[in-house]
């Protein structure tokens, strides 16, 4: 009983290999592989084909040094396109998420108000998310494309040139509202989440000091729920910069009515058994933003520095 | 106690060190739907009885893999190779199919992918098919075999087949890399009844007259819009007759894109038509464009090829499905209500070639599949009997229409007598290229763009551009210039 300096420590590295195995084989090497072709001009002829010679299509001309990035991030650089589509795309779906989610919850979570079946509800919102995204957008596909369900409706409502998905806006609405619907249901629970973790007392005081229920929101719930909040939208934005299987589904590899559904993982998926260089920087820059991100995220989360720096790390490690 | 969870903890260990293993090991399986189908080798029961399993496992001589994207193949195959087998052969080989589907080049991809680690690889491919729009590139690579001197097929063998079938699949140096068992020329399918109503006959050789060149075509068009028939579905309808009767391909030796003239005249003719509402805006295999093939479904009339009767048009047109227990027979939706005649033009569409890939282990099977299904007029004959395919053998055409054959599908009309008139006189010198299917996917979506108004054709033509040089980053596209 006396032998109580065991480290189990040991134990826990050994249970890590598997992951850092994986992590080094499926994701580290890729990363670095990327960073490695965005620099080289390299580009591969898919139209050729070898067994004896495999490597016989590709054209490699060695270190280009940053003229795959200047190619992309030009004026109507394939980067600059497609990060401008994505960001509508992610907005379009954004705004309303984050502010129907919390409508619901505060509902949710007022004291007042006390919601009956709320375990009910909360699966109800919650279900979307379950589904595949690319079953919901199949789904959606065949409503919206000429002689679907909803097609028909809205023709026979406000009579249609042509289906939605074939227009600029509509083909982002469908996506955005997608979007919407897969997460609003996800943010609701991590929103609740952090209002619960607010002192009931603060409310009750406030409204004996007459704070009506705008107030209370503005002044109490926002504040003190910021960091939550900023890792709501951080974390969407980076999912948004990924967004792909939405998109393609609707529109098509080459990115709907007018390019407008191109996202910037369409473009490296179009692009990537041939023009590995630049899709190699593509990635690159999509890597940077999402690590800058990322960081805010820790920074914003972070949110005791000036407190005791003792033991306490907050729990940044869920990113 | 500690024992017991020390043991407990390793053993955990150690099945997810393991799961790590085979999740990166087993790396020749492709993530693709390689399944192994036995399901043939079960079908007749008498010759696999003595069948060790144990026998077929591991060695790559044991696993016949052939590359594909549909069912097509392995339906005929399993219906009309198999029980014709050299079984001697196939003695404890089992077939192996890999499918990827053909969209944005994925089977190219995947099946590239494949060759470049064929000659290390321990399960050879066997047998791959390539299609039309890129067949170029496996007959200019050392990919596939050549079809006489490395398996053995003789020119006597394959003297029914369609010239064209042949031409399409011999290499610069006159080497034969592929063979296929159906010629592909092009039809315009119409719906009778809407002839009828309209044009006032369903006979197909006053049809035609109607439909005789793309003047008289646009005019028909007209009237069918009068009554608000549409006179082909969308815009990708016509494309095959225009694509196929180019002057020059897609890519040039050199590597510069260029948009023929015919393909230009493809673009203006169905904005003129969209404009007039002349088609109903689909777009090609969409629901819309489906829906179009049932017998009210508003559409005149389908370009296809010797295999869209089998397997779109047949199954679209019926009202109830032979899934849902339909039967393929008249009075069940447009069964018996379409007819076929020759059109504005004469084009082909598709057409699937076998390849025996270069490093195959199984080179005298290979030899036995061609035989049997490109070569054997027997089977050949009892294809086209049962599955409505134009089969590429003129002799077992010939016999079929000497004997008087009739369509039930198209209403008694004999319309082999019209595919072979076609199939004579394709020709496909210096019309493909290795990239024709990303150009044909690629241009037919930018173009749908324009065709809806959304964008001048010069914008289409920009964005056409800009995807095409992801695609194949390799080629020149400053070549390609809106007239």
């Amino acid at each position: 009983m006396k032998r109580k300096s065991i480290s189990y420590a040991k134990w826990g590295y050994i249970f890590l290999i598997p992951f850092f195995v994986v992590y080094i084989i499926f994701a580290l090497t890729p990363l670095v592989q990327t960073f490695y072709y965005s620099f080289i001009d390299y580009k591969v002829d898919t139209g050729t084909v070898s067994i004896f010679n495999p490597d016989g299509n590709v054209v490699d001309n060695g270190f280009c040094g940053l003229q795959n990035y200047i190619d992309v991030l030009g004026k109507d650089g394939t980067f600059t396109t497609s990060l401008k589509n994505t960001v509508v795309l992610w907005l379009i779906g954004f705004i309303p998420q984050i502010a129907v989610s919390l409508l619901l919850a505060v509902w949710f979570t007022d004291i007042r108000l006390k919601l009956k079946a709320q375990g009910f509800f909360k699966t109800i919102i919650y279900l979307p998310n379950v589904i595949m995204a690319s079953a919901i957008s199949l789904l959606f596909y065949s409503l919206f494309t000429q002689g679907g369900a909803l097609y028909d409706l809205f023709d026979k409502m406000v009579g249609l040139d042509t289906s939605p998905l074939n227009t600029v806006w509509g083909s982002r609405f469908i996506v955005g509202f997608i979007n919407f619907l897969m997460w609003y249901g996800n943010t609701t629970i991590l929103l609740m989440a952090a209002i619960m973790g607010i002192d009931t007392s603060l409310y009750e005081s406030a409204q004996i000091d007459g704070a009506n229920p705008t107030q209370t929101f503005w002044k109490i719930t926002i504040p003190l729920i910021r960091p939550i909040l900023a890792y709501v939208i951080i974390t969407s934005m980076i999912g948004g910069l990924q967004m792909y299987d939405v998109p393609t589904l609707l529109g098509d590899s080459s990115g709907g009515p007018k390019g407008v559904l191109m996202t910037l993982v369409m473009q490296i998926q179009l692009g990537r058994d041939s023009a590995v260089g630049v899709v190699g920087a593509i990635s690159v820059l999509i890597f940077i933003i999402s690590a800058v991100l990322g960081f805010i995220v820790l920074k914003v989360m972070d949110d005791s520095p000036k407190k005791k720096k003792k033991k306490k790390k907050p729990a940044t490690a869920n990113r | 106690m500690a024992k017991l969870k020390r043991l407990f903890a390793g053993a955990l260990a150690l099945c997810m060190a393991g799961s790590v293993m085979t999740a990166c090991g087993d790396s020749d399986d492709d993530d693709s739907s390689a399944a192994s189908t036995d399901s043939a080798a079960t079908e007749d029961g008498g010759t696999d009885d003595g069948e060790d399993v144990s026998n077929i496992t591991g060695d790559s001589t044991s696993k016949y893999v052939i590359y594909v994207w549909n069912t097509e193949f392995k339906e005929r195959f399993e219906t009309y190779y198999w029980d014709n087998r050299d079984t001697d052969l196939w003695d404890g080989v089992e077939v192996e199919w890999v499918t990827n589907t053909n969209d944005d080049n994925y089977y190219q991809t995947k099946l590239d992918e494949a060759l470049a680690t064929q000659v290390d690889d321990d399960m050879k491919i066997d047998m791959f098919l390539v299609e039309a729009d890129y067949a170029l590139k496996y007959v200019n690579s050392d990919a596939a075999l050549d079809v006489r001197n490395d398996i053995g097929l003789t020119d006597e063998d394959m003297a029914n087949q369609y010239s064209y079938t042949q031409d399409v699949m011999t290499d610069s140096d006159g080497v034969l890399k592929g063979v296929s068992w159906q010629a592909t020329p092009g039809l315009f399918l119409y719906n009778a009844n809407y002839a009828e109503q309209v044009l006032g006959t369903s006979d197909p050789d006053e049809v035609q007259e109607y439909v005789k060149d793309w003047d008289t075509f646009t005019e028909t068009a007209a009237l069918f819009a009068e009554q608000g028939i549409a006179m082909v579905s969308g815009y990708d309808d016509t494309y095959r007759c225009f694509s196929n009767n180019v002057s020059s391909p897609w890519v040039d030796d050199d590597g510069n894109i260029t948009i023929d003239p015919q393909i230009s005249a493809w673009v203006e003719q169905t904005k003129s038509y969209t404009d007039a509402g002349y088609n109903n805006g689909t777009s090609l295999w969409d629901d819309a464009w489906v829906a179009g093939q049932k017998i009210d479904g508003g559409v005149f009339g389908y370009f296809f090829s010797t295999w869209g009767i089998p397997f779109t048009l047949l199954p679209n047109t019926l009202e109830t499905s032979t899934d849902d227990g339909g039967e393929e027979a008249e009075g069940n939706g447009g069964y018996g209500l379409w007819r076929a005649c020759t059109g504005p033009q004469e084009y082909f569409w598709g057409g699937t070639w076998i390849c025996g890939c270069a490093t195959s282990d199984n080179v005298e099977i290979t030899k036995d599949i061609m035989y049997k299904m490109t070569c054997d007029t027997e089977i050949m004959k009892s294809i086209t009997e049962t599955e409505q395919d134009y089969t590429n053998n003129k002799a077992a055409i010939q016999e079929l229409i000497d004997d008087g054959y009739s369509n039930a599908f198209l209403g008694g009309q004999d319309h082999l007598s019209l595919l072979t008139e076609a199939a004579e006189n394709v020709d496909l010198s210096n019309k493909l290229s290795a990239y024709d299917q990303g150009c044909n996917e690629q241009f037919q979506s930018a173009m749908k763009d324009y065709f809806e108004g959304n964008s001048t054709y010069e914008e289409a033509l920009e964005t056409f551009k800009t995807n095409i040089s992801s695609v194949y980053s390799t080629l020149n596209t400053d070549t390609i210039t809106a007239e």
